[in-house]
């Protein structure tokens, strides 16, 4: 990740050298694509709400005007999976839903993360029974876990930071595995 | 007739000695137990007979004796009379190796839904019945696991290619103009259907011509969890059936298990639970109107009401310490005191709802386009209403003024001066008006509880029930006995039966409790309002247009975790 933080660096000088001529010169700024594409995807997250069960009422909790999810970039909820970049699953999964949720995370476009919100989604929770799948990340790769039971809508707002801390650093499942395939092709050569 | 006697009586007239009916030992309610051959004639009978007349079938369920009783099952009815006001409970048993029963389908519609869960949960077949396949469970699943020598953590796999899909919908179908019709998937992640339902429809154009129901997309096993569980460690699991209102669930196992252990909670406890029960009535109509607006394209007055939910949240949190999933109720009582503002803000909301409640309705009722789209839509006639099994805020729009907190009073509901709200069109549009009002009959039921609310204990002084206080448990040695006793083996609830039903808000919530003696639910069934209401939905489609379905699911309030447990 050596060259990410290169990128960062390089795009806090420019602006600093820009603002400290304080003339009305226009600022100049060098940075790589892949820092700004990054900062742009962190903060405009699309979610997919994909709620089954009760955290699906506090995640309502969180959209609305009280918590609101649009002070971090993240209110435009999409139902299709095409439009949205960010799978959030709240609520118990069965194993009677299972195939639903992996269809949709398939049909979802790329870059694409995942947050698990609730006890059911990261592990079962305590329905250790015969119908429900314990933890989705049987099925679908994970990068926050949220827990509770139902999480606070504060800890939702803490998961949706970290995920954003987490595309910054590129340290998401999807950003990790493309960077896996860049390294092999670059080996491969 | 009120008396259970004077029930028994008319049935023993007609089904005299050696009829294959006969009169259970006495319990909670009348009870008989019928040869499967006689059934039908005597389901029959009950409908028919002016005397009796029990023309709402309120549940059915198996229960499994595994080697306690021969024969292995028993398939149990729980009946009610709307206009007498008497239930009765008919238990038919059966063998394990011919385990079939007549389907009482032709007799209570309601019976659909109920007999195919009894079928996929213990495998009991249902002769005669229009649709039996399994209802809860996916299509792989192998055994049924309501059967007490099924292991609750034997999982089985559905591949995306093994899902169900009605048989109509695999064959193209053209109509008169010879256009194609097209079959519609609407969920089981759909934005309006706010959780995980499932229909299927054919379309004519935009009209739909065919409709079908898949549910048990959130079949999260709560029976069979139930059993696993001390009496007191199933209350977290019943916070989570309608999770919308999670209290009232709660309250109606508790009083439930409390009939059967015949003891009562302290008055205090009682106004309390009463309170926070009729709060979580107005926090679930809430929803249930903001939701369906929402999905009728009127965003703003869900951001109003929603702003009343969080008010009440902030309540319930500083009660019990969680927002949604209070687990506040123990048997016997609470599991401690409210705070020492609690009046003071209860207070507020009773000021501040109303006022978020008219700009609401100052929005929506008169509105136009609201009116439009929901006048005339979805119109269920009172007689189809009960012949489903309707019950709650659904039936009462139909026209039919039941509730049970008028008909069978709990927690001292004769003692307060409350109306139930009725209206007749049986439409989308009554049933947001019968809501509107219910929140504001609650606030009014809440005002003069509070008035009522005297200090005093919230749990009963029972140490076979209630946990003693701790300084006793670190000071003396039978309370740290009885502590123990508590904690490792659970209270120990007398052998027996019992059949508790309160007004949750969708409606009769029942809960039909089993105990063998020991610590543990031995069968624990849950009468969820709104499978009952649900199964008549894909009937109320046909002739409609799509955009009327979402209007008519966001109306019938369908909670999936009530429904599929």
């Amino acid at each position: 990740m050596g060259g990410r933080d290169e990128g960062t660096r390089a795009l806090s000088a420019g602006v600093a050298a820009g603002a400290g001529r304080g003339d009305g010169s226009p600022a100049f700024l060098t940075t790589r694509l892949e820092v700004l594409l990054e900062k742009a995807r962190k903060n405009s997250l699309w979610p997919f709400p994909f709620g089954t069960a009760c955290c699906a009422i506090e995640f309502m909790s969180v959209m609305m005007s009280h918590y609101d999810l649009s002070r971090f970039g993240a209110e435009v909820v999409r139902f299709s999976p095409r439009q949205s970049d960010v799978l959030i699953v709240a609520g118990t999964v069965t194993d009677k839903m299972a195939p639903v949720m992996v269809r949709i995370y398939e049909q979802m476009a790329e870059p694409k993360y995942v947050i698990s919100m609730g006890a059911c989604a990261c592990t079962g929770g305590f329905y250790r029974a015969y119908h429900v799948v314990q933890g989705i990340d049987e099925f679908i790769p994970v990068d926050v876990y949220v827990p509770g039971c139902p999480p606070t809508p504060e800890a939702l707002l803490q998961g949706v930071i970290r995920l954003q801390e987490m595309i910054e650093r590129g340290e998401t499942h999807y950003q990790r595995a493309v960077a896996a395939k860049a390294r092999s092709a670059g080996e491969g050569q | 007739m009120n008396g259970a006697d004077a029930i028994l009586d008319a049935v023993r007239q007609a089904f005299p000695e050696g009829s294959g009916v006969s009169v259970a030992p006495p319990s909670d309610l009348p009870t008989l137990r019928v040869e499967r051959g006689t059934l039908l004639p005597l389901a029959r009978f009950l409908k028919a007979d002016p005397r009796l007349d029990f023309s709402l079938l309120a549940d059915v369920c198996g229960v499994d004796w595994l080697e306690q009783r021969a024969p292995r099952f028993e398939v149990v009815y729980h009946l009610y009379s709307i206009a007498k006001g008497h239930r009765l409970r008919l238990k038919v048993p059966v063998a394990e190796e011919d385990a079939v029963v007549s389907s009482v389908y032709g007799v209570w519609k309601a019976a659909d839904w109920f007999e195919r869960e009894a079928f996929d949960m213990f495998g009991i077949r249902f002769e005669g019945h229009p649709n039996l396949r399994r209802i809860l469970c996916h299509p792989s699943f192998v055994g049924h696991p309501l059967r007490k020598d099924y292991d609750p953590g034997q999982r089985w796999l559905l591949r995306e290619g093994e899902q169900h899909e009605p048989e109509w919908a695999r064959t193209p179908q053209e109509d008169e103009d010879h256009f194609e019709t097209q079959v519609l998937n609407l969920g089981p992640s759909h934005p309006a259907t706010h959780g995980t339902l499932r229909t299927v429809i054919r379309l004519d154009g935009e009209v739909i011509t065919q409709a079908d129901v898949e549910i048990g997309y959130l079949h999260r096993c709560f029976e069979k969890m139930s059993e696993q569980h001390t009496w007191n460690q199933v209350i977290p699991y019943t916070d989570r059936l309608n999770y919308c209102s999670s209290m009232m669930n709660g309250v109606g196992y508790a009083l439930a298990v409390e009939k059967l252990l015949g003891i009562e909670a302290p008055p205090r406890a009682q106004t309390v639970r009463l309170i926070l029960s009729e709060l979580s009535r107005i926090m679930d109509h809430i929803v249930d109107i903001g939701a369906n607006l929402n999905d009728l394209g009127a965003m703003t007055p869900f951001l109003y009401m929603y702003e009343a939910r969080e008010e009440i949240y902030s309540v319930l949190e500083a009660c019990a310490g969680g927002r949604l999933t209070v687990s506040y109720v123990r048997i016997g009582g609470l599991a401690n005191d409210v705070p020492h503002d609690f009046e003071e803000a209860v207070r507020w909301l009773l000021r501040r709802i109303p006022r978020l409640m008219d700009d609401m309705e100052r929005l929506i009722t008169e509105n136009r386009i609201f009116r439009d789209r929901t006048q005339g839509v979805g119109v269920l006639p009172a007689a189809e209403a009960i012949d489903w099994g309707w019950t709650g805020p659904c039936l009462r729009a139909s026209g039919v003024p039941y509730d049970v907190r008028k008909a069978a009073p709990y927690l001292g509901y004769e003692t307060y001066d409350f109306k139930i709200p009725v209206a007749n069109e049986g439409d989308t549009y009554a049933r947001y008006l019968v809501r509107v009002e219910e929140v504001r009959q609650s606030l009014g039921i809440i005002e003069q509880a509070l008035s009522r609310l005297s200090p005093g204990p919230v749990i009963v002084d029972d140490h076979r029930v209630a946990l003693p206080p701790k300084e006793k448990v670190y000071t003396e040695m039978e309370p740290l006995i009885w502590h123990f006793k508590l904690v490792m083996e659970g209270m120990q609830v007398p052998a027996g039966e019992v059949y508790g039903c309160t007004e949750a808000a969708n409606g009769e919530l029942g809960f039909y409790a089993i105990s063998d003696g020991g610590g543990r639910p031995y069968r624990l069934k849950v009468r969820p309002p709104c499978f009952a209401v649900f199964q008549a939905y894909p009937h109320m489609l046909r002739g409609h247009m799509v955009a009327d379905a979402v209007a008519i699911l966001g109306s019938l309030n369908i909670i999936a975790g009530e429904l599929d447990r």
